[in-house]
């Protein structure tokens, strides 16, 4: 048939991009707690050679259903995540719970697209995808390349939490909590009722310097009702698995140490590009990455304070 | 806006980017000032302006809604000249011309410093009107932020919350007493600024522009600098500068927004105040 070949290749083009996406390793997990599964992200920037898989991500499985906590920095990454929710259970995904709008969390969202999967986002989420989405595919491709950028939907939430809002897993209620402001302007948290564990998104850093693109202000008074919530352990956005709510200790810190040495800038007369130079300074060698996001806090910090 | 030109730069960029060049000398590909001569300044010859006017900046926009630049006359206390106005341009932004600063012919400002948008690698210039009626050019290079840094609100209800709202301080100028004339100011202009170049990835509708397009400041009657603002103006305009009095009483502001808000507000010349 002459139309046989081309038809054939197309086939066997198809079979082995079904194949490669089949072979997707698997991203590391460790269950942290009966049916609760994190793999801790790499304490470093989005690059093309770490997949973006800087953030920690997860799944918990309920009796009759799962849910994904943020999908990572890329789709290669969302799929790798699919592997391990699928090496561990077979019931459907239900909910995909993204705890803010940044692309370390998000970009692997279109990785679990599919029938009976709904998004799960703060209020704030639609808005904030819509005003930095693009911007962020742009940035990203510098960074990463074209073959993880190109495969990345900006897919926003459809089920919105407006305060709170239970999920059922099927005998395993997450209570959901959408905070103002504070890391971003629509940070969500995930309680799993069931083991007192808390994804905290990026409402708590260890290791890896917090990074301010909300308000600082309206972040430092959250830690006290965040410290408030009944968890046992919490799996921050960055860093370790850690107990609760001693985890909080460090980051509390820093935001104590930032605020207070801007505002002591801001009463001096001083410019914002000493901000940049001067503030939290001696939290330098506490943090991994200061270098890459201290300067940035504190010009935001800034500029938020000098409003007061 | 010369939409041909952003893409042209980021087939350029990609092309850079699959050649395996550093992503930075991407923007050496294709240079858009040329351009911007002709778009913005209608093909005036540019003069050499180092010795005219300074331009400081991060080597590297920390935050990417937040860029702080620091503009400085240097004309020499003998020259007869004076600069009349000074125009801001990021040429890699959507919007390049960030800002013009016409300064007052009696105020005798010497440095200006604001926040801009800084959305890609870029040269970043600024052209200094004299009073010869020459053009003086100078300019610096910028980095992109890395990260999740973005150049859009942080706090998207605070910045609607806080339009129209005015600050004004005086800052004492280091080793100079109250005897001396010189002054340096800073006025604050809540206001989002959206810049409506933000396309809605769902609706695949761009979110309406919303900005301060016009700020002007007296000491009394006399005009210390008038602005006209585009969207590569950070939320919450903030203008720092230093100034002479002519003994004035008071200082007062003007801002006029894209839907015809008009803010003003006076104060004290030698106190701070909201």
């Amino acid at each position: 048939m002459a139309h046989g070949g081309p038809a054939i290749a197309l086939l066997l083009m198809l079979c082995a991009s079904t194949i490669a996406r089949a072979q997707e390793p698997e991203l590391p997990v460790s269950e942290v707690a009966p049916g609760i599964f994190v793999h801790t992200g790499a304490t470093s920037l989005m690059t093309r050679d770490n997949d973006g898989a800087i953030a920690n991500v997860g799944f918990i499985v309920g009796d009759s259903a799962v849910a994904v906590i943020d999908t990572g920095g890329s789709v290669r990454e969302g799929r790798q995540l699919m592997a391990s929710v699928r090496n561990h259970t077979d019931k459907p995904i239900r909910y995909v719970i993204n705890t803010h709008a940044h692309p370390d969390h998000g970009f692997g969202n279109a990785a679990f697209v599919g029938d009976g999967t709904s998004f799960v986002g703060h209020k704030n989420l639609p808005r904030a995808l819509a005003m930095r989405g693009q911007f962020y595919l742009d940035g990203f491709r510098r960074t990463m390349g074209d073959a993880l950028i190109d495969e990345v939907r900006i897919i926003p939430p459809t089920l919105l939490v407006a305060d709170t809002l239970k999920l059922d897993l099927g005998g395993r209620i997450l209570m959901l909590k959408a905070w103002p402001p504070a890391h971003s302007d629509n940070d969500l948290t995930v309680l799993d009722e069931r083991t007192r564990t808390l994804f905290a998104g990026d409402m708590v850093f260890l290791s890896h310097i917090p990074v301010v693109d909300g308000s600082l202000k309206g972040w430092l008074r959250a830690l006290d009702d965040l410290a408030a919530i009944p968890a046992q352990r919490v799996v921050p956005g960055h860093g370790a698995v850690s107990e609760w709510p001693a985890a909080l200790a460090g980051e509390r810190r820093y935001l104590d140490t930032l605020a207070a040495d801007v505002r002591a800038l801001i009463a001096s007369g001083k410019p914002i590009t000493a901000a940049a130079e001067h503030a939290a300074e001696s939290e330098r060698s506490r943090w991994e990455l200061f270098d890459d996001y201290n300067a940035r806090n504190a010009t935001a910090a800034f500029s938020e304070m000098e409003w007061e | 806006m010369p939409r041909h030109r952003i893409q042209l730069f980021c087939a350029a960029g990609l092309l850079a980017i699959a050649l395996g060049m550093h992503a930075a000398r991407a923007t050496e590909a294709y240079d858009p000032w040329p351009g911007l001569v002709q778009d913005i300044f209608n093909n005036r010859p540019m003069n050499d302006g180092s010795d005219i006017i300074g331009i400081e900046m991060p080597m590297r926009a920390e935050d990417a809604a937040i860029v702080p630049v620091t503009l400085r006359t240097r004309l020499s206390p003998g020259d007869g000249r004076r600069v009349v106005a000074i125009t801001l341009v990021i040429d890699q932004n959507p919007a390049p011309m960030a800002a013009k600063f016409e300064l007052g012919p009696d105020a005798n400002v010497t440095e200006i410093s604001t926040r801009v948008r800084v959305n890609n690698y870029t040269d970043v210039h600024a052209v200094a009107e004299l009073s010869d009626g020459k053009l003086y050019v100078t300019k610096t290079y910028v980095k992109a932020s890395g990260g999740c840094s973005a150049p859009a609100a942080k706090n998207a209800e605070e910045a609607k919350n806080r339009i129209g709202q005015m600050r004004y301080r005086q800052f004492a100028r280091l080793g100079e007493g109250p005897a001396t004339s010189m002054r340096e100011a800073q006025i604050m202009v809540g206001h989002p600024n959206n810049s409506g170049l933000q396309m809605d990835q769902v609706t695949q509708l761009y979110i309406p522009a919303f900005f301060v397009n016009k700020l002007r400041i007296w000491q009394d009657d006399s005009l210390v600098l008038a602005i006209e603002g585009g969207i590569s103006i950070s939320e919450d305009p903030n203008i720092r500068f230093t100034y002479v009095s002519n003994g004035a009483k008071h200082v007062r502001a003007e801002a006029g927004d894209t839907d015809g808000h008009v803010f003003a507000h006076e104060w004290k010349a030698d106190d701070s105040g909201t």
